[in-house]
């Protein structure tokens, strides 16, 4: 979604994911001083509110960072991205902040195991799925039916003319960029509640996983990010249980990348936007 | 011009085997990171041909040094034991120039399905190839796996790697400074024109990845041979970034930007290492304050800002 | 005699708007014809068509009688196909000189292991290629912005610059596309004088694209007329200029008054 609106890859997106996490991992306690420990609502409480702080930071990077850099190169805005990640990476790591030893992520909702004939499912992958697909209904109305949604759409398919329109191009990329990071928040806690363990280099891996999965969907493509998302998702989850197989796991997201890209230049969903001459 | 350059390479070998003779003199700390900044501009060039002069934005450039320093390494290992020291020098040769072919071959694996890739889908694309070179180097057992290839002997000096890097600088000035080079600006600056008068993107974009990736992997020969044990962990990402972020400093296209920056980004960790804590902190502070301050590079004295890279 | 270039039932579609429709065209050596046509006609499109950037979907395209469909762009150039572009593609980070350089690329030997090797040949051809590249630039009054970045010329400039580095590559067709746009009356009399100067001097044909009638008419000895991606009218100025169906595709239908 940023990159349909702003065409560039926020690398430091993997790092408001694990910023994210950590703001989870702080709140929680928090709210349970008001809250029963482990309460559905507590759990929502903190997963409103690390979005909310999330969209926040990456309202805030926006602004310090590529707002400066909106004319300028795209390669230059690629390497302040990552200037930008590295620099939330090490700074979370450092002594005085997070520290790098890995934490454990608390139990936000009441645990529960459901067996459903053969599977096992457990009460936190449930949350994952309802919440995923809720956000990105709310996404996708967002998107499709509100007025900024239109407006992000204009931006993002021409910056001058949609300006000319009277859109306030410097809010609504502010926005998106919320928008953005807020989701990536939610990643993050989504992702904590499932894997137990937080670091602050936990993003680094999933944040170029995320790219993948959106360039292989096509990127600029909503309905392309999340089926990449998906199939990207299945193929590691498929290959970390094959024998033989599971050590390539990190290569095989790349693998399948290059794969499609070689097959379909514009990603499996997107639209090839041949230059004009 | 045109004949100066070789002549330059010749007083700079003369210099750099003089200067070799005398390295006992020096300090080994000293010694060994200047030996560092060889390496590392022969790893700019390679790289500025590829993402300055050619224009196409490469993240993998580790992997192409990994590859170079695996297959260097085995070579040594192996061959080793049953080397007379009168020939050692000689296998140091061969298994850089082994290395650096192998790591060419990849090079071009890596270049012709990109051809079609533009801009950000070919970053993520050229950063997966080099995730998936490390992760091979990581799963293989040949080469050590995870733990990497330890023993390798110290036969790279500052002589070597110095001489490596004169033999880029000039391979690759005098491959850009001539009729034949102006194609791959011109399939940076305007495919599609460069096209219209007889320039053929596709064998330039390739060469550029091949040439690239060749110094690349002598880089990475002279590497494993200086640290005298690699692992995948020092190929990674990361690397591939350290390597760009001289590029983009030195201008883009400037080789004389790009071994400037080189020489001070390898120096710079050292000089912070009383600062060890802060040292990559400041190191991405520094990467974004330049990027909105002087995105042309900190040396590129006079010459226009890329309007499009 | 065979035509220099030949189109024949040349169809190009993308997705559902036909852009080109069964066009035939046929362009002597040593002719200098115009291709006209309300906006969006299709003529950058037969540009882009001829040089090979889009392929069309059905007919044929000869150049010297040879099918040239389904090649390259360079290799196209290489047949000796040279163009300009609508909005000016100059190699922006390089000088003027090295803007036509890099068009001498055709017709070199040296590769890159002569630019490595830097012997006799290779410096020869260095120097031959340089003033070559000056010769031109001088011919064109450019000579003197040989060092400049190709950026910083004038407008104008930069028109006649394209067109240098088109003729560097040594073409037999020369294609123009809208050259005097943003010309003012007396610019444009220049270009008109250079066309014919450059027709004249490299026995080239010129097919050229613009919406200026007076540089149209004054050049050029053969006209053709696109409307809708086909072709409507063919024929020497003057008959064009005349011709019913030419008037009503610039300028609309008749009111037709109902009573």
């Amino acid at each position: 979604m940023v990159y349909g609106v702003l065409r560039f890859i926020n690398f430091a997106h993997g790092d408001v994911f694990m910023l994210g996490s950590f703001a989870g991992y702080f709140l929680s306690p928090l709210v349970n001083r008001f809250l029963a420990p482990q309460s559905y609502l507590g759990g929502l409480i903190v997963l409103a509110l690390a979005m909310a702080i999330c969209g926040g930071i990456g309202i805030l990077i926006e602004f310090l960072a590529y707002r400066p850099l909106r004319k300028r190169p795209r390669l230059a805005v690629l390497i302040t991205a990552i200037g930008v990640s590295l620099f939330i990476e090490y700074t979370c790591q450092n002594d005085h902040v997070f520290k790098a030893a890995p934490r454990e992520f608390p139990n936000l909702i009441p645990s529960a195991i459901w067996h459903v004939g053969k599977l096992v499912i457990g009460s936190n992958q449930v949350i994952v799925f309802v919440v995923t697909i809720l956000l990105l209904v709310l996404l996708t109305f967002i998107v499709q039916r509100t007025k900024v949604g239109i407006a992000m759409r204009a931006v993002a398919f021409n910056e001058q003319a949609a300006a000319l329109m009277g859109i306030n191009i410097d809010s609504i990329i502010s926005f998106t960029f919320g928008l953005g990071s807020a989701l990536a928040g939610a990643g993050g806690i989504l992702f904590a509640m499932n894997y137990a363990s937080i670091d602050p280099l936990m993003g680094v891996q999933t944040g170029l996983k995320a790219f993948v999965a959106a360039v292989l969907g096509g990127i600029g493509n909503l309905p392309g990010a999340a089926l990449g998302g998906l199939i990207l998702g299945v193929v590691e989850t498929v290959a970390s249980g094959i024998p033989g197989l599971s050590n390539y796991r990190d290569g095989i997201a790349y693998g399948i990348l290059i794969l499609i890209l070689i097959l379909r230049p514009a990603g499996l969903l997107g639209k090839w936007q041949p230059e004009k001459v | 011009m045109h004949s100066g350059a070789k002549r330059a390479l010749f007083i700079a070998i003369l210099a750099v085997i003089g200067i070799s003779l005398c390295s006992g003199f020096f300090n080994r700390y000293y010694l060994g990171v200047v030996i560092d900044i060889g390496i590392n501009i022969i790893l700019a060039v390679s790289l500025n041909l590829i993402v300055g002069h050619t224009g196409q934005f490469s993240l993998g450039h580790a992997g192409f040094m990994a590859v170079g320093a695996y297959i260097a390494a085995k070579c040594t290992l192996v061959l080793q034991p049953t080397c007379p020291p009168w020939a050692q020098p000689f296998l140091f040769i061969a298994a850089l120039a082994i290395g650096g072919l192998v790591a060419a071959i990849v090079g071009f694996a890596v270049g012709v399905p990109t051809l079609q890739l533009r801009g950000d889908y070919l970053a993520i694309v050229t950063l997966g190839f080099g995730e998936i070179i490390r992760v091979f180097f990581q799963t293989t057992e040949t080469f050590g796996a995870a733990t990497g290839l330890a023993g390798i002997p110290h036969w790279t000096n500052f002589g070597w790697a110095w001489g490596c890097a004169a033999l880029t600088v000039f391979t690759v000035a005098c491959i850009v400074n001539s009729t034949y080079g102006r194609g791959f600006i011109a399939v940076h600056d305007d495919e599609i024109a460069a096209s219209a008068v007889g320039i053929n993107p596709v064998r330039y974009k390739v060469t550029a990845f091949v040439v690239g990736a060749f110094f690349a992997g002598v880089a990475g020969g002279l590497y494993a041979h200086h640290k005298q044990f690699i692992s995948p962990g020092g190929f990674d990402f990361l690397k591939s970034i350290d390597i760009l972020v001289m590029v983009i400093l030195g201008g883009m296209g400037r080789t004389a930007g790009v071994i400037i920056a080189a020489i001070l980004l390898t120096i710079l960790p050292e000089a912070l290492r009383g600062f060890a804590e802060y040292r990559m902190i400041l190191y991405s502070l520094m990467i974004i304050i330049i990027m909105i301050a002087r995105p042309q590079g900190l040396f590129n004295f006079g010459r226009a800002a890329q309007t499009k890279v | 005699m065979t035509p220099l270039l030949k189109l024949a039932n040349v169809t190009v579609r993308f997705g559902g708007l036909t852009a080109v429709s069964k066009l035939d065209f046929l362009l002597a050596t040593d002719e200098l014809a115009g291709l006209i046509g309300p906006n969006g006609a299709g003529k950058t499109t037969l540009f882009n068509l001829i040089t090979g950037v889009y392929r069309p979907t059905e007919g044929d395209i000869l150049f010297n009688g040879e099918s040239i469909v389904g090649q390259r762009p360079d290799r196209i150039t290489a047949h000796g196909v040279a163009r300009t572009f609508q909005n000016i593609r100059l190699f922006g980070s390089m000088s003027v000189f090295d803007n036509v350089r890099a068009a001498f690329h055709l017709h070199i030997v040296s590769g890159i292991s002569h630019a490595l090797w830097r012997g006799r040949v290779f410096r020869d051809e260095e120097k031959a290629i340089a003033a070559q590249v000056m010769e031109m630039l001088e011919l064109f009054h450019l000579g003197k912005f040989r060092d400049a970045p190709a950026k910083s010329l004038s407008y104008g400039d930069q028109r006649r610059l394209e067109i240098v580095r088109a003729l560097a590559t040594r073409p037999k067709l020369l294609l123009l596309d809208e050259p005097a746009a943003g010309m003012n009356a007396s610019e444009k009399i220049e270009l008109m004088k250079l066309i014919q100067f450059i027709k004249d001097k490299y026995k080239i044909s010129v097919l050229l694209v613009e919406h200026d009638m007076q540089v149209v008419m004054g050049i050029c000895e053969r006209i053709v007329v696109l409307d809708y991606g086909l072709k409507i009218a063919e024929g020497p100025p003057a008959e064009v200029r005349r011709n019913p169906k030419v008037i009503e595709a610039y300028l609309g239908e008749e009111l037709k008054i109902q009573n």
